[in-house]
């Protein structure tokens, strides 16, 4: 049952070789079996998922069942979900239970999803490998010395070791598409603003989106088309209607202009992942489209200028734990202003700490016009090129991360070097376009991902592409050696 | 190293974050050699750039003055870790 796609499992579902209990029984038994190897999950919601499993029998036997009704997922441990803990991958958020749903999650509850559990993910989502969460690193499938990649590690892991059909993410620099690719997964991160953020523990506002983690493109069209769409508990969610995703994923891509950014293939680039790269577009040129050299000049301005305006909006963002209203608080504070500095100072980790005082020093007086004013401008610029390139091409692709798997700890003590395996990715979340990445072959029996950027809100056409190229490869099937 | 160790734990207290002394030394490496990397932004011609305020440079979207949200504080306050009578308790600030 693992190995199935969710049309697949929804089929099995409706024709009764399986019922969503014992479905949600055996990934809840695979989940146990990874825990101690993956550490995949945070919390594991067992008597949860079976009631909601039990539920959703119901309502297919009423048949009144949509293509995700019964089908366990996993939710990334950044979505508040009503009565189970949400940690955002924090000590400040262990003894947290949400008063409330994100609004995703009510979506997926409505449509009688199984919550599989909480994936485990970088301390607020702030980290490129998993390494940074309170909970202790996630381990990647293919090779447990190596990271998942991050922030959405958990997820990743999970839906590559098969312990999960699909899980949620978020992708703030590539946290989405950078696990994804490091993991032989499909991640999707949509047009900002397309996934209501309500409920979603913010870390930088304007670059936060929701997305998926799935075995294929098909899957994550199923997905998203339940996720999408306005929310008005969101002020910046986008009110524009949402397409239906599967009926376009047949679409030829003959004609197809496929844009490829210079600027990619930088010296950092592992030219096993460039090769890697030519090989897919050959797929594509086999298919009829045409390949188009491109330039994003400003490319390389987009990692210092998400190093400012990142930090900048999660400095204020988590000036709401305070250590008075909800999560950890300092034993014996003395004053109040103790009990802030030793509740945040003892709740938050390193990396965390790092980048609210980035932030903290480039809004404070006599900084913000040489730094946040600085950087909003470079934005206007990387987020001017792409608008140039769609003018001239359908789609971007490229690499999603500049190397396969790096080992456990070899990036922790070096933030910039970790900073720059998002490189590929950020400038996306800058744009604020929707991008994904998708299996495209291995490098050192690692897998890596191909990117692809598509034009403000062409998720379908995107997800068209990507499911084109998996009709023609078998990337997206492979299985983990150990976890078959 | 662009930031001094005072500079450091001048941050650290704007932004209300106990450092321990031992680790101020590493928290002045780190944070200045990101610093260091953001400051390759001031060669770039940005003149004539308007700053971006929103992704898809669009104004935010207004709605009527009305209340929408119901009273919930007794089920918010079951995560808080101190209150009494519906307040949130802290430690006494008036003498």
């Amino acid at each position: 049952m693992h190995t199935q796609s969710i049309a697949e499992l929804s089929a099995g579902l409706r024709n009764g070789e399986y019922s969503s209990e014992e479905l949600t029984r055996h990934f809840l038994a695979r989940i146990d079996t990874a825990q101690e190897k993956l550490n995949a999950f945070v919390t594991v919601c067992h008597d949860r998922a079976l009631e909601q499993a039990r539920n959703a029998e119901k309502v297919l036997k009423n048949g009144n069942a949509n293509a995700l009704t019964g089908i366990p997922l996993a939710q990334k441990d950044i979505f508040c979900t009503k009565g189970v803990k949400t940690t955002c991958g924090s000590k400040m958020l262990d003894n947290f239970i949400s008063p409330y749903d994100a609004t995703l999650v009510e979506k997926f509850n409505a449509a009688g999803c199984v919550m599989l559990g909480k994936t485990n993910m970088d301390e607020f989502a702030m980290g490129s490998s998993s390494e940074t969460s309170f909970y202790g690193p996630v381990k990647n499938p293919w090779d447990t010395s190596t990271v998942p990649g991050g922030s959405s590690g958990g997820s990743a892991a999970a839906v590559a070791a098969g312990i999960a059909p699909a899980a949620t993410g978020t992708d703030t620099g590539g946290s989405i598409r950078q696990p994804a690719a490091l993991t032989g997964v499909t991640g999707v991160k949509p047009t900002y603003g397309r996934v209501s953020r309500y409920g979603m523990i913010a870390f930088a506002s304007s670059l936060d989106q929701g997305g998926t983690l799935t075995r294929s493109a098909e899957d994550a069209a199923l997905l998203l088309q339940v996720m999408s769409g306005f929310d008005e508990r969101d002020s910046t969610c986008v009110d524009k209607p949402v397409p239906d995703y599967t009926v376009s994923l047949n679409n030829s891509v003959k004609g197809l202009k496929i844009g490829l950014p210079q600027e990619f293939f930088d010296d950092g680039l592992d030219s096993g992942v460039a090769d890697a790269v030519h090989t897919a577009l050959d797929v594509y040129k086999s298919l009829g489209a045409e390949i188009i050299d491109i330039h994003l000049s400003n490319l390389g301005l987009s990692v210092p200028t998400y190093y400012v305006v990142a930090p900048a909006e999660c400095s204020s963002n988590l000036s709401r734990f305070d250590g008075v209203r909800f999560g950890y608080r300092c034993e014996d504070p003395k004053d109040l202003l103790d009990l802030y500095m030793r509740s945040r100072g003892e709740g938050f980790g390193d990396e965390v700490k790092r980048r609210i005082m980035i932030g903290t020093y480039v809004l404070s007086a006599g900084y913000y016009d040489a730094y946040y004013l600085k950087a909003q401008k470079t934005r206007q610029l990387i987020a001017a090129d792409f608008k140039a390139a769609f003018e001239k091409v359908d789609v971007i692709m490229g690499p999603t991360t500049p190397t396969p798997a790096f080992r456990l700890g070899e990036k922790t003590n070096d933030p910039i070097t970790m900073y720059l395996n998002d490189i590929y990715t950020i400038g996306v979340n800058l744009a604020g376009l929707p991008g994904m990445s998708v299996p495209m072959g291995k490098v050192n029996n690692l897998p890596v991902g191909l990117q692809i950027i598509a034009p403000y809100f062409d998720e379908a056409r995107m997800l068209n592409i990507a499911h084109q190229y998996q009709l023609n490869t078998d990337w997206h099937r492979q299985v983990p050696p150990d976890w078959q | 190293m662009s930031l001094t160790a005072e500079q450091v734990k001048s941050i650290a207290t704007l932004a209300r974050l106990a450092i321990d002394e031992d680790n101020i030394e590493l928290y002045t490496r780190n944070l200045s050699d990101i610093i260091d990397f953001v400051a390759q932004l001031e060669a770039t011609d940005t003149n004539d750039v308007e700053p971006m305020a929103h992704p898809l440079n669009m104004a935010q979207r207004l709605r009527a003055d009305e209340v929408t949200e119901s009273n919930e504080r007794d089920t918010f306050q079951e995560n808080a870790p101190q209150v009494e009578a519906g307040l949130y308790l802290v430690p006494r600030v008036l003498e």
